[in-house]
C-alpha cells in the first residue's frame, strides 16, 4: 500500500482521466465549468452527511438512518426558512431537527442497545410515511412545495462560477473533521472508545456521552445537507427529495475507511456524477441519445461500482455497530 | 407470577405495535387531526365487514412475500433490503408474459407467475455476488440496486410494454393469465393461495432441510457455521435467491392477482413502496415465514384502513408507514423488554 511511486502514478492517471473526459465532455456540448458547479453542488449534501457519519462510525455507532434524516431536515429546513423569512435559519433549523433525531439515535443505541442497523433502518421507513404526511400537514400539498426565491440561500459569484457557501462550508469541516479526529484529544478519545470502549471507560471518560456527542453531531451535519438540498439547490421540496442520497453518503463512508478527508472525496467523486447525470438530461443534442432513465440510473450504478472496487482493504473499528456494556 | 397462555413474542410484538400506534396518534394531535375518529376509521375501514376483511388480505398478499424477502435474508445474517427493485423486476417479468405472449390457458399463468419470479431472483444476483466476491455490504448494493430497478422497470413499462394508446400503464394481463377473482365486491384473487404456499415452502426448506440449516446456522452463529464447514458464499447465494423469487412474487400478484389494473402503472404506482413495507412486516413476524403470514395481514389492515382514514379524519394514509418506521424502531430495542420484565417481575 504504502509506495510513494504508486500513488503518484495513481493521481497523474487520474489526472490525466479527467482531462481526457472534460475534452470529450466539451465535444458533447456539455460545459466542464457548469459540471463542476452542479458537481460541487451535489458534493455538498453527501459529504456533510458522510462527514458527520465519519466521526460517529469512529466512535462505534452506526446510523443507516442517514437517508431518513436528509428527507425529514429537507421539510423542516424549508419550514423554519418560511417561519424566519431567511435560508440561513433555514440551514440551522435543520441542523437542528437533524441533532434532535442524531440524539434521539444515539440515545437508544448506547442506553436502549439497540440494534443500530434496525434502528436506522426504521428511521428511514418512519421518513417515508412521515414526510408526505408533514408536507399536507404544513401546507395542505401533497406534490411539490415551493418557496418564493428569495429563501434560497444566495450562491457566490466568482469569476471561476457560481459555488454555494455551504459548499466551502462543507469543505472546511471536513478539514476541521480531520484536525479533530487525529489532532486532539477529543479526538483520540473518539477513537479510542470505537475500539476500545473498555480501556475509554477506565481512564474515566464517559463512553455514553462521547457516542452520544457524536451522533448528534452526525445528525446536525447531515441535516445541514437535508436543508442544502431545497434551499441550496433544488428550489423546492418533494416528497423523495433524497433519492437514494443518504445512502450513497454511506458509501462515502465505506470508501473513505472513516476518513473525513476521503470521505469528502468520494462525495466530490460521486457528485460529479449526479451533476453529469443532470447536466446530460437537458443538454440537446445529447438527451435525445440516451433516454433519461439510463442517465438517472448513473449515480447509483457508479456508486455501486465504486465501492464494489475499493471495499475489502478498509479496516473499520473493533465495536462498530455494537453497543458498549460495563463488565 | 401467573403467565399469560399467549407466546412471549407474540405478546412483544403486540406491545410493540401498540406503541406504534400510540406514537402515531400522538403525531397527530401535534398536527390538529382527531386520532379516534382516523383509528376508527381506519379498523372500520379495515375489519368491519366480510369485503373489508377480503381487501385486507388483499393487501396483505405482497406484504407477506417482502417480508419472506427480508427475513429469509435475516435467517442467513444478512440485511437484504432490496425487495423493492426485485419487485419491481418481478412485475416486469410478469408483465411482458401475461400481456404480451399469448399462450395456452393454464399454462399462461403459470409461466407468468414463473417469469416474475425468475426475473425477481436475477435482480437479487448482483448484490449477492458482490457481497461473496467482495463483501460489498448489502445495505448498500441493494439500495443502489432499487434506484436502478425504478429507472429500468419505468423505461421498460413506458417503451416495451405501454398499452397502445394509453401511456400512463403497460398491457393489461391477458384473461389466461389472470388469477381468478374470489368474490366480486373485493380484489382478493386465488394468488393469495400461491403466496401462502410459496411462505409454506420456504418455511419447510429452512426447517426441514440441510440447506436451510446451514443458512439458519451461518446466521446466528457465524464461526460455529464456518467451523462445520458450512460454505458462506453459497448461503450468501441461497438467502438472497430465495428472498428474490419471494419479491419477484409480490411483484407479480400485484398485475396478474389483483383487480382491477392487471397492469402495471408507468409511474410503478401500484407496486411502490410494498417492499420496504415488507421490513417492518418480517420485524414484526419475527423474521419467520409464518409470523410474517400474520404479521401482514395486520399491515394489510393498517394499509386498507389507512386509506378510510385519509376519507374520514383527513389524515394521509401514508401515516401508516411512519407508524410502521416506529414499530420498527421499538423492535430494535431490547432494553424495553428487559425494562419492561425487570418492572412487572417484582
Amino acid at each position: 500500500m504504502r509506495v510513494p511511486g504508486r500513488r503518484a502514478l495513481g493521481y497523474l492517471l487520474a489526472g490525466l482521466a479527467l482531462a481526457g473526459f472534460s475534452y470529450a465532455l466539451e465535444r458533447f456540448g456539455l460545459q466542464p465549468i457548469s459540471l463542476l458547479e452542479a458537481g460541487l453542488l451535489a458534493m455538498t449534501p453527501l459529504a456533510l452527511a458522510a462527514v458527520g457519519e465519519c466521526l460517529n462510525e469512529k466512535a462505534g455507532v452506526v446510523n443507516i438512518g442517514l437517508e431518513g434524516i436528509l428527507l425529514i431536515t429537507a421539510v423542516t429546513g424549508v419550514w423554519f426558512a418560511e417561519l424566519f423569512g431567511n435560508g440561513t435559519m433555514g440551514l440551522i433549523g435543520g441542523a437542528l431537527t437533524g441533532a434532535l433525531i442524531g440524539f434521539a439515535l444515539g440515545a437508544i443505541s448506547v442506553y436502549g442497545k439497540a440494534d443500530q442497523i434496525i434502528a436506522g433502518m426504521g428511521l428511514n421507513i418512519f421518513a417515508l410515511g412521515f414526510v408526505p404526511f408533514l408536507l399536507v400537514s404544513l401546507w395542505a400539498f401533497p406534490g411539490i412545495h415551493l418557496f418564493p426565491s428569495e429563501l434560497m440561500v444566495p450562491r457566490l459569484i466568482t469569476p471561476w462560477g457560481q459555488f454555494s457557501p455551504v459548499t466551502i462550508a462543507a469543505i472546511l469541516i471536513a478539514v476541521l473533521a480531520h484536525l479533530l479526529l487525529h489532532h486532539t484529544v477529543l479526538g483520540f478519545r473518539i477513537k479510542a472508545v470505537g475500539e476500545k470502549p473498555e480501556a475509554v471507560d477506565v481512564a474515566g471518560v464517559r463512553v455514553d456521552w462521547l457516542r452520544l456527542f457524536t451522533s448528534t453531531l452526525g445528525g446536525a451535519l447531515c441535516g445541514v445537507g437535508g436543508a442544502f438540498l431545497p434551499l441550496g439547490w433544488f428550489g423546492g421540496v418533494v416528497k423523495e427529495i433524497s433519492a437514494g442520497r443518504g445512502f450513497i453518503a454511506l458509501a462515502c463512508v465505506v470508501f473513505a475507511g472513516l476518513e473525513p478527508l476521503l470521505a469528502l472525496a468520494a462525495a466530490f467523486l460521486f457528485g460529479f456524477v449526479d451533476g453529469l447525470a443532470s447536466a446530460v438530461a437537458v443538454t440537446p443534442g445529447v438527451k435525445e441519445r440516451i433516454p433519461f432513465y439510463f442517465v438517472s440510473m448513473l449515480p447509483y450504478a457508479t456508486t455501486l461500482v465504486v465501492v464494489a472496487l475499493v471495499i475489502g482493504r478498509r479496516r473499520f473499528p473493533r465495536t462498530v455497530g455494537r453497543p458498549y456494556v460495563r463488565e | 407470577m401467573k403467565r399469560l397462555p399467549l407466546p412471549r413474542p407474540l405478546i412483544e410484538s403486540l406491545v410493540t405495535i401498540s406503541i406504534g400506534l400510540v406514537a402515531g396518534a400522538l403525531l397527530m394531535l401535534l398536527f390538529d387531526y382527531n386520532p379516534v375518529q382516523a383509528y376508527r376509521a381506519l379498523f372500520v375501514g379495515a375489519f368491519g365487514s366480510l369485503e373489508d376483511i377480503l381487501e385486507t388480505l388483499a393487501f396483505a398478499t405482497p406484504l407477506m412475500l417482502t417480508a419472506l424477502t427480508f427475513a429469509v435474508g435475516v435467517r442467513g445474517g444478512l440485511f437484504n433490503i432490496g425487495a423493492e427493485g426485485q419487485m419491481y423486476l418481478g412485475a416486469i417479468g410478469a408483465t411482458f408474459v401475461a400481456g404480451l405472449l399469448p399462450l395456452p390457458p393454464g399454462l399462461h399463468l403459470a409461466a407468468a407467475t414463473a417469469a416474475g419470479m425468475l426475473f425477481g431472483a436475477l435482480w437479487a444476483v448482483p448484490p449477492a455476488l458482490l457481497k461473496a466476491w467482495r463483501g460489498v455490504h448489502e445495505v448498500i448494493s441493494t439500495i443502489m440496486c432499487n434506484w436502478i430497478a425504478f429507472y429500468l422497470a419505468t423505461y421498460l413499462a413506458i417503451n416495451f410494454l405501454a398499452e397502445p394508446g394509453r401511456a400512463e400503464r403497460t398491457a393489461p394481463a391477458l384473461v389466461t393469465a389472470r388469477y381468478p377473482v374470489l368474490t366480486e365486491d373485493a380484489s382478493l384473487t386465488a394468488a393469495i393461495f400461491v403466496a401462502l404456499a410459496f411462505c409454506l415452502v420456504v418455511y419447510l426448506y429452512l426447517w426441514g432441510t440441510r440447506a436451510g440449516y446451514e443458512l439458519r446456522l451461518a446466521g446466528e452463529n457465524p464461526d460455529a457455521a464456518r467451523y462445520a464447514g458450512v460454505k458462506g458464499g453459497k448461503v450468501i447465494l441461497l438467502s438472497f435467491a430465495i428472498g428474490g423469487l419471494a419479491a419477484g412474487l409480490a411483484g407479480a400478484t400485484q398485475i396478474i392477482g389483483r383487480p382491477p389494473a392487471w397492469s402495471l402503472y408507468a409511474t410503478l404506482g401500484n407496486v411502490i413502496t410494498l417492499g420496504f413495507d415488507g421490513i417492518g412486516v418480517a420485524l414484526v413476524g419475527r423474521n419467520h415465514p409464518i409470523g410474517g403470514v400474520l404479521a401482514a395481514v395486520l399491515f394489510g389492515a393498517l394499509a386498507h384502513g389507512g386509506r378510510f382514514m385519509e376519507y374520514h379524519a383527513g389524515v394521509l394514509s401514508e401515516l401508516v408507514r411512519a407508524i410502521n418506521g416506529l414499530i420498527v424502531i421499538t423492535l430494535a430495542v431490547p432494553e424495553l423488554w428487559m425494562l419492561a420484565r425487570r418492572r412487572f417481575s417484582r
